[in-house]
């Protein structure tokens, strides 16, 4: 017998991570409250799930995206007290969009380190304070010297990664726009939604152009909200649940800052971060092997996008997955069972409740109307961000 | 237990007009990478840069990090904090199996900072605290300084002293921008800037970058003979309310309490050998002291005043200057008090080398917070 010697990191944890409890808050412009109070909403809610009490949180980590959305330096320091952080070990930690995916990483290696048993993951948005609109805090995201003198915007950098998308794989728009309505349609059982509506393809056709190809109904919105999660050690684990959902596989990559220099018809980082948290949950035909997603869509196209990335889908296959109805949420791979960013609301690091949260809840079969139609073992969820830069994935499954 | 198997700086400078952010992170990346013999493109598992966007001038500073590190491509994230909360994000990727070789930086370029106290202004709670005067935000830490002698009678010629014993240690250290040879009586001739804080007990703004190359304990041992072994790392947060802070640095009494607990050390002015805390402000050093229980509350300032914290005292404190020789390095700051006590424990800290075994680095997350971390090392 031949023994077969893994190369690389061998992944060994002081202790395994489960998932007991997960909160959000309504998705939408919430100009009445402050972070502070979005981030409370969120925890008091994944700790009434959990059946845990703040005073048995141990240390919290912060989720949340560029400064300028909410306004304040250091918001992390801000939130502090509204996420349950003071008098505790508290750390925020950021990867722009990827952040709704990467902070219940850091929860991850909080517990898994063993410096922790219970861990409370945080993520809060609140981009309605920024005027006339959040885009205007992408102004500041740009290389000073080399891309802030073209004015660029969000949407017009993602209209040619969605053009050069479609031409290298020759998909129509009319594939792309199923999407928004797949998600759109999904949102509209999920008592946080935003922008939940039936529509067609032709609406998404029709609706107003944003920067060609890219139109209104192809974008998420901009939100506030909050999302928390409850992560522990396997022995508190054991004492609040029956069904823990475990955390077998996390990955994270980031490419290059300019991203004029590499093909974007591929997410490469995604593949890499794919690739680390597969091997750590011993997952080797993704397709088969996972039973429902959750890959980040703040666009249609990034949805597919991503799915490619993530191995469920070969290149320039997801549409047409998507068109046979495989992503259905009584599909065989359902992807994107909450709504997604098109349907419930996109508070960038916040999007963490319709990612992370949301295969938590289908993994734990607490997903309600959500719920998807077959059996399912193993999720994935991801988020990207950055300058189209940085891909966050983790793994879930409810079998140790 | 993780180890430190290589650090790599560039700085410490006053102003650095000739060089970009960019540049510097990667003139201590370079050095950092050729100290532990390592290639970043191929052995190094993950990277962390601890940066704030407002410090950096940046919407999403995380982008502009892995080029100049060696990290395209490569598990690479930030921490919003100080170095040593990155130092600690480090040690639970390696315990948590994540990494093998992990890469932490942090970097000041404090110097392209037009208007710092602005910054600084915009990090308070906009409602309850922003609107409360436009004075610059030091007065925040005017008014604890004012607390904290009152209440352990602390006596403005101790203040006097730490200023005094950084700024010449700063002399010996050949990367400290401000050092300079004072007596008490001209720093108490400083002019009181907000009362009751000197101009002279205010740590001026320096620009520098740090980077540390940490592994775990079996690659460290395979990797280099003289490791310096992180034995233990805290941080703690108090609350982001000004009015319901402790004002006595209770963020590091935690922080090091859990520091203290991993490193197995029950008596800790007894088993520490140096120490190296925040003195951004010259008051914060002797609160820091005391926080970190390397001396009575009463005893602090006749202790500071007899040299006992001096670089030749029997529990040497900031050998490296502090942040008053060296600069107020932002989110730097815990890296250069970190760095300080990996040069001192490595034995390779040259006319200014104290003889030690077990280093605390302290730091905190600087005005409007009550947040900071510790990181105790070991040989």
């Amino acid at each position: 017998m031949e023994v077969e010697i893994v190369k690389g990191l061998k992944f060994h944890k002081k202790q395994d991570v489960a998932i007991v409890g997960a909160g959000m808050t309504t998705f939408k412009r919430r100009l009445l409250e402050t972070g502070k109070e979005l981030s409370y909403f969120a925890v008091k809610q994944a700790l009434e799930e959990a059946g845990l009490d703040i005073k048995d949180i141990e240390m919290v980590v912060m989720g949340s995206a560029p400064d300028a959305f909410d306004g304040t330096a250091l918001k992390g320091e801000y939130l502090l007290d509204g996420a349950g952080g003071s008098d505790r070990p508290y750390l925020r930690v950021f990867v722009g969009g990827g952040t709704g995916v990467f902070a219940p990483i850091a929860g991850y290696w909080h517990v898994a380190s063993g410096l922790a048993d219970v861990c409370l993951v945080v993520c809060e948005e609140k981009m309605s304070c920024c005027h006339p609109h959040p885009q205007s805090a992408f102004k500041y995201i740009w290389d000073p010297i080399l891309d802030r003198p073209l004015k660029p915007n969000l949407i017009w950098i993602f209209a040619l990664e969605m053009r050069r998308y479609m031409h290298v794989n020759n998909i129509r728009h009319e594939d792309i726009a199923l999407v928004s309505v797949k998600n759109k349609a999904n949102a509209l059982d999920h008592p946080c939604a935003q922008v939940a509506e039936k529509i067609t393809v032709e609406d998404v056709l029709n609706s107003e152009p944003m920067a060609l190809p890219v139109r209104r109904l192809d974008v998420s919105p901009p939100s506030d909200g909050a999302a928390a999660l409850i992560m522990v050690a396997p022995h508190i684990a054991r004492q609040l649940t029956d069904e823990p959902v475990w955390v077998t596989g996390v990955g994270w990559a980031l490419d290059t800052t300019h991203w004029t220099n590499r093909d974007l018809y591929f997410p490469r980082y995604v593949a890499e971060a794919a690739k680390m948290a597969y091997r750590m949950a011993h997952i080797t035909d993704p397709r088969k092997q996972i039973d429902v997603a959750e890959p980040y869509d703040p666009f249609d196209y990034k949805e597919l996008h991503h799915m490619e990335g993530l191995g469920l889908a070969k290149k320039g296959e997801a549409p047409i997955l998507t068109r046979e109805g495989v992503t259905a949420r009584d599909g065989d791979l359902p992807v994107c069972p909450s709504g997604g960013l098109l349907g419930v609301g996109n508070p960038i690091s916040a999007g963490m409740g319709v990612k992370a949260c949301e295969i938590y809840w289908q993994l734990a079969y607490r997903a309600g109307k959500r719920q998807v139609a077959k059996e399912v073992t193993t999720g994935v969820c991801q988020a990207w961000g950055d300058l189209m830069q940085v891909g966050t994935v983790m793994v879930m499954s409810n079998k140790r | 237990m993780p180890a430190i198997v290589g650090v790599g700086y560039s700085g410490f400078n006053a102003n650095t007009p000739d060089l970009s952010w960019k540049e510097i992170m990667y003139e201590a990346a370079v050095r950092a990478y050729e100290d532990a013999g390592i290639d970043p493109r191929k052995d190094v598992d993950s990277f962390i840069t601890c940066a704030e966007d407002f410090y950096e001038g940046f919407a999403i500073f995380d982008e502009f990090v892995p080029d100049q590190l060696g990290a395209v491509l490569k598990p690479t994230c930030t921490v919003c904090a100080d170095f040593l909360y990155g130092l600690a994000t480090a040690y639970m990727q390696i315990e948590s199996g994540l990494a093998e070789i992990a890469v932490v930086e942090a970097h000041s370029k404090a110097s392209d900072i037009k208007t710092f106290g602005e910054v600084i202004r915009h990090a308070m709670d906009p409602i309850w605290l922003k609107g409360v005067t436009n004075a610059h935000p030091y007065y925040l830490a005017a008014l604890e300084m004012s607390y904290y002698m009152n209440k352990y009678s602390i006596t403005q010629e101790a203040i006097a002293e730490v200023v005094v014993k950084n700024k010449r240690n700063a002399l010996l250290n050949d990367s400290a921008p401000y050092g300079a040879k004072l007596t008490v009586e001209y720093a108490l001739k400083s002019p009181f800037v907000f009362y009751p804080m000197r101009k002279i007990e205010i740590a001026e703004r320096a620009d520098g970058a740090i980077v540390f190359v940490v592994a775990s304990d079996e690659m460290a041992r395979k990797i280099t003979d003289s490791p310096v072994w992180i034995k233990g790392v805290g941080w703690w947060s108090e609350t982001s309310n000004y009015d319901t802070m402790s004002f006595e640095a209770r963020y590091a009494y935690k922080s090091a309490k859990m520091a203290y607990r991993m490193a197995g050390i029950e008596n800790p002015s007894k088993e520490i050998d140096i120490a190296e805390v925040d003195d951004r402000f010259a008051f914060k050093e002797i609160q820091h002291i005391v926080a970190l229980q390397l001396a009575g509350k009463y005893d602090v300032c006749d202790l500071m005043s007899e040299g006992y914290f001096a670089r030749n005292g029997s529990l040497p404190v900031n050998v490296s200057g502090g942040n008053l020789g060296v600069g107020n390095l932002l989110e730097a700051t815990g890296g250069q008090k970190a760095l300080e006590i990996v040069i001192q424990l490595r034995g390779e800290a040259g006319r200014r080398q104290v003889d030690c075994e077990i280093g605390v680095a302290q730091a905190w997350r600087y005005i409007p917070t009550a947040s900071g971390a510790v990181a105790v090392f070991g040989v």
